[in-house]
């Protein structure tokens, strides 16, 4: 896989990034792609099983589309049991609460910290306050995150996966944010490109067929 | 926690997490538990603050190391072969999706008081100073003959019978030396010690295969390794079972494992919380009285500035010095990655000096490895124990894994996955492809719309 490559059809440059979620059980991480990526929503849908990441392509211009590898925490998060490879090589953060929840918010706080002490510098962190259908029990006054995102250089974004509502824009903000330029993107993601100066890494599936006749001489 | 599940599994060594990966695929309950706020158990990669923690009391890394988050520092050194079978675990269960590994640049061989490049393959070896004028042509023969065998081809058999001759024997028939029969048992069958000469000779034809068709595949050597450091593997296969339902719980102390009136597994208790399970899986920590000790290894992680010398100044190296060679039993193995696999800052190289402990002076033994390593920047050896469990499980649930040994690749905790999984489930283990992400999404997908 190359950093960027040409997407047959409307033969535009792809960037790819991984995308990691995170946030307090429960808060909507994994309705809020399933909505961006299906747009389905379900209103009693089980923890996060079954699903290691999904991909959706956005398109920024004409010419360029952002892929997002999206990373969903399948649970680990619950007794802060993620493991440092959750954020490895991730280039942009949703870091989600529930805005009838103020303790969530709290949460979605150190989640942000956790990311500047472990993952890279550069990566964009967008803050989420979603289930913003249900207003009416709202707990976490927008103007109060959006001082904080402001504060940390975060986007933020109120959405509802169950209406969908915002779940696009946010997506379609964060994919402008991301540094398009293929030799930076180069230089800071391990996966899917040719990292290190040595030597490019090698693709364990890709040989195996090859390699299959026993012996190799 | 206060749950039942069907299994409970101590501990997150890489055997633990594949374990748990498999089962949580077939759709069983697992809980996870590591008493360390860190995957990986003995097989993790620990970065600066948790190595010192662990080796120095707690004390503080010199700041001229770097970065905390730039160290992965593996606590057993191991690399995996290209064509063994964790290999196939991971792509069958697509795990490598999570993991970017490297080539191992070249592996030597110490010999006569010279480092050499271990031949990848007869060309090599016809051309390599380690076999005499002689003896070159002799190797070759064995070496086709090694990759023409056919089992159900008794013209390619040169009237050996692998399954009832001892490899001694082979050896003697094609006429190889001494330093040959070390040179191929232990550079490239990669045993540490001498019991293969006496064992039947298919084992030791089996890695010698597993060794050529190893350096086949990616060229330089038959080595790879994970970008990282090797505790990205328990951590991938850990994913693999939390994305189907497994539930983890680092930082979480067992304080008793609890039995029912007849001594079967019945749970485990940690503080005020109890879970239950019909299963449990664990490494040899959490069971001391259900394990024994056969051995121990002596392992010293040094942090080097340079390259190990004459090996050409490369990134990462196999170096294995035969027990003959410093009058010893086993051998002494020297494991090197840097900054290249992202396992430490820029400029640094972490090789890892190991052997079986043969004497009451461990860290004694490993001079003859250090030694070869140039100027070490810091040091840091520990003596561990090899546990293995006294009884297979049967009789008490209990399925305990066994302690990492000194070999240089992952056959043998394979063996023991295997062997547990067996135990644990009453089926052979047979490896299904899962789907890959874009099959799921676009099955995903497909039953949106049905």
């Amino acid at each position: 896989m190359s950093a960027h490559r040409n997407s047959g059809a409307q033969a535009a440059k792809v960037f790819n990034f991984k995308l990691v979620l995170l946030g307090e059980s429960a808060v909507g991480k994994s309705s809020l792609v399933v909505r961006f990526v299906k747009d389905q929503f379900d209103d009693y849908r089980e923890s996060t099983i079954g699903a290691a990441f999904f991909t959706q392509v956005v398109p920024v211009d004409d010419s360029t589309s952002v892929k997002f590898e999206i990373w969903d925490t399948a649970g680990q998060e619950r007794y802060k049991s993620l493991a440092p490879m959750y954020y490895r090589n991730a280039q942009c953060a949703v870091v989600v609460y529930d805005i009838t929840q103020s303790a969530s918010f709290e949460k979605a706080k150190t989640w942000v910290k956790e990311l500047q002490r472990q993952a890279d510098p550069d990566i964009v962190i967008a803050l989420v306050g979603n289930k913003n259908d249900l207003a009416s029990r709202r707990a976490v006054t927008a103007e109060e995150c959006q001082t904080y995102a402001d504060e940390t250089g975060l986007l933020f974004q109120e959405t509802s996966a169950k209406t969908g509502a915002n779940v696009g824009d946010l997506f379609k903000a964060i994919a402008k944010k991301m540094p398009l330029d293929s030799q930076k993107q180069n230089q800071r993601t391990g996966r899917n490109s040719s990292s290190g100066p040595t030597r490019p890494t090698v693709d364990l599936s890709g040989s195996e067929a090859a390699s299959t006749g026993n012996c190799a001489c | 926690m206060e749950e039942n599940y069907d299994v409970i599994v101590l501990g997150t060594g890489l055997t633990e997490c594949v374990l748990s990966g498999l089962l949580s695929v077939e759709g069983k309950k697992v809980l996870h538990i590591d008493r360390n706020d860190y995957y990986g158990g003995e097989s993790a990669s620990l970065n600066l603050t948790q190595l010192y923690r662990r080796f120095r009391s707690g004390a503080d890394a010199p700041e001229s190391f770097g970065r905390d988050r730039d160290y992965n520092v593996d606590l057993i050194p191991k690399f995996m072969m290209a064509n063994e079978e964790l290999v196939r675990v991971l792509t069958h269960t697509d795990v490598t999706r999570y993991l970017e590994f490297k080539q191992i640049d070249g592996s030597f061989v110490y010999r006569d008081g010279r480092i050499s490049k271990v031949p990848a393959n007869e060309m090599e070896a016809v051309t390599s100073p380690l076999i005499g004028l002689f003896e070159k042509r002799r190797l070759k023969k064995f070496l086709e003959f090694i990759q023409n065998w056919k089992d159900d081809d008794a013209s390619t058999h040169n009237g050996v019978d692998l399954d009832r001759m001892q490899m001694i024997e082979v050896f003697k028939k094609f006429g190889l030396e001494t330093g040959t029969q070390d040179f191929l048992g232990h550079a490239m069958a990669l045993y540490t010690d001498d019991e293969f000469l006496h064992r039947p000779a298919r084992e030791t034809y089996d890695r010698l295969i597993l060794y050529v068709s190893s350096v086949a595949r990616y060229g330089k050597s038959p080595y790879i390794y994970p970008l990282y450091g090797l505790g990205e593997l328990p951590q991938g296969f850990a994913r693999l079972s939390a994305i189907y339902g497994g539930t983890y719980m680092l930082d979480k102390p067992v304080s008793e494992i609890l039995y029912d009136d007849e001594g079967k597994f019945k749970g485990i208790r940690s503080g005020d919380e109890k879970a239950y399970a019909k299963q449990v899986i664990g490494d040899p920590s959490y069971f001391p009285g259900k394990v024994k000790t056969v051995g121990r290894v002596v392992r010293a992680i040094c942090l080097l500035q340079h390259p190990i010398p004459n090996t050409g100044d490369i990134n990462s190296v196999q170096l294995i010095i035969p027990q003959k060679q410093v009058n010893r039993k086993n051998d002494i193995y020297i494991a090197c990655v840097s900054a290249s696999h992202n396992v430490c800052a820029k400029d640094y190289y972490l090789a890892i000096v190991s052997t079986i402990v043969e004497t009451e002076i461990p860290e004694k033994e490993i001079l003859p490895g250090l030694q070869l390593l140039g100027p070490i920047t810091e040091k840091f050896v520990s003596v561990s124990d090899i546990n293995v469990p006294l009884e297979d499980g049967t009789k008490d649930q209990v399925f305990i894994s066994k302690s990492y040994d000194a070999s240089s690749h992952f056959v043998s905790i394979m063996e023991d996955i295997r062997d547990i999984y067996k135990r644990v489930t009453g089926d052979e283990l047979v490896l299904k492809r899962r789907p890959r992400q874009e099959e799921e999404q676009a099955s995903m997908a497909a039953g949106q719309v049905s």
